[in-house]
């Protein structure tokens, strides 16, 4: 599965000087899609919480973040902040994937869907694998039940790959499962 | 009308697109609407959109997110290989790919098996109905 947006770990500090021979030293995670990108978002994020810029600074490490446990499902919470047409809002939402890669390209894409929000406008202020019990949204509950069962209730025979895709066919498809 | 196969968790399905295609996986998990966790003895573990796989009849007996070696064990106690390969949908796809290896060699061999068979059957229908006309 390869994901649009990639988590990394970007470390930075301003450059030091007779000032401050030792400036602090600060790390941030957060998701780009790519490493030039992740650089600077870092120091977009670090030019407003600090008074350090990328000309004054310098980084020290970038690296990405990988999914721990790629085989299990978890319920991510995610909260960001977001610019819509009329300002800026806060919200919470809550993703089943398998990894938190996964959980925020859903994210940003049904921002997208919803609330017709650009990927640049969303801000990730926090995520969390949270425990099925301090879940909040119904959609999300409604999977954490070990004795899920229900039915595919219509199936669509799909040619096996792309290249057998035809754009007539003879007669109409029987969609019953 | 009601519904005979479901997603659940133990229950083997097709893959009907993609990389894996023609395998036979289980649901190990659901993790929402679209999407299952599904597991094979020979591959890794990972997440399938359920437009890729079609149902069978078979399910076996699993808790939620089994270990490897629990699943091969339900696998082999519920029989799967064997329940696949002698349903009519296992056969049909079994004849579907030896169809498919098929040399020249071999399809010239067929040829000739056909034209026996048929003169053997046109031989019997003769003399049948040479008894029924006398």
């Amino acid at each position: 599965m390869s994901y649009k947006f990639h988590q990394y770990q970007v470390v930075g500090r301003g450059l030091p000087s007779e000032t401050d021979e030792h400036p602090k030293i600060y790390r941030m995670k957060l998701w780009a899609t790519n490493e030039v990108r992740a650089k600077s978002k870092f120091w977009y994020f670090l030019r407003k919480l600090k008074k350090v810029k990328k000309s004054n600074g310098q980084m020290l490490a970038i690296n990405e973040i990988f999914e721990k446990n790629p085989t299990t499902i978890k319920n991510y919470g995610i909260w960001l902040r977001y610019q819509s047409r009329t300002g800026y809002h806060n919200m919470y939402k809550e993703y089943r994937d398998t990894t938190l890669n996964g959980g925020i390209e859903q994210m940003y894409t049904e921002m997208g869907s919803r609330h017709r929000v650009r990927n640049h406008c969303i801000q990730i202020i926090k995520t969390a694998t949270i425990p099925a019990k301090l879940c909040k949204r119904e959609s999300t509950k409604q999977f954490h039940n070990s004795k899920i069962k229900f039915p595919l209730v219509s199936k669509k025979v799909r040619p096996p790959s792309r290249k057998l895709k035809t754009t007539y066919k003879a007669s109409k498809p029987n969609l019953f499962v | 009308m009601p519904f005979k196969r479901y997603v659940e968790i133990g229950r083997v399905a097709l893959v009907n697109y993609g990389k894996d295609y023609g395998k036979l996986v289980v649901i190990v998990d659901v993790v929402d609407q679209n999407r299952a966790l599904v597991d094979s003895p020979d591959m890794v573990r990972c997440q399938i959109n359920f437009k890729r796989l079609t149902l069978t009849d078979i399910t076996i007996d699993i808790k939620r997110t089994p270990k490897k070696k629990e699943l091969v064990k339900a696998m082999e106690a519920a029989d799967v290989k064997n329940k696949w390969e002698n349903s009519s949908w296992g056969r049909k796809l079994i004849v579907k790919k030896r169809r498919e290896a098929l040399t020249d060699f071999d399809r010239f061999k067929l040829m000739l098996a056909k034209i026996k068979k048929a003169s053997l059957v046109r031989e019997e229908l003769a003399k049948l109905k040479k008894q029924t006309k006398a």
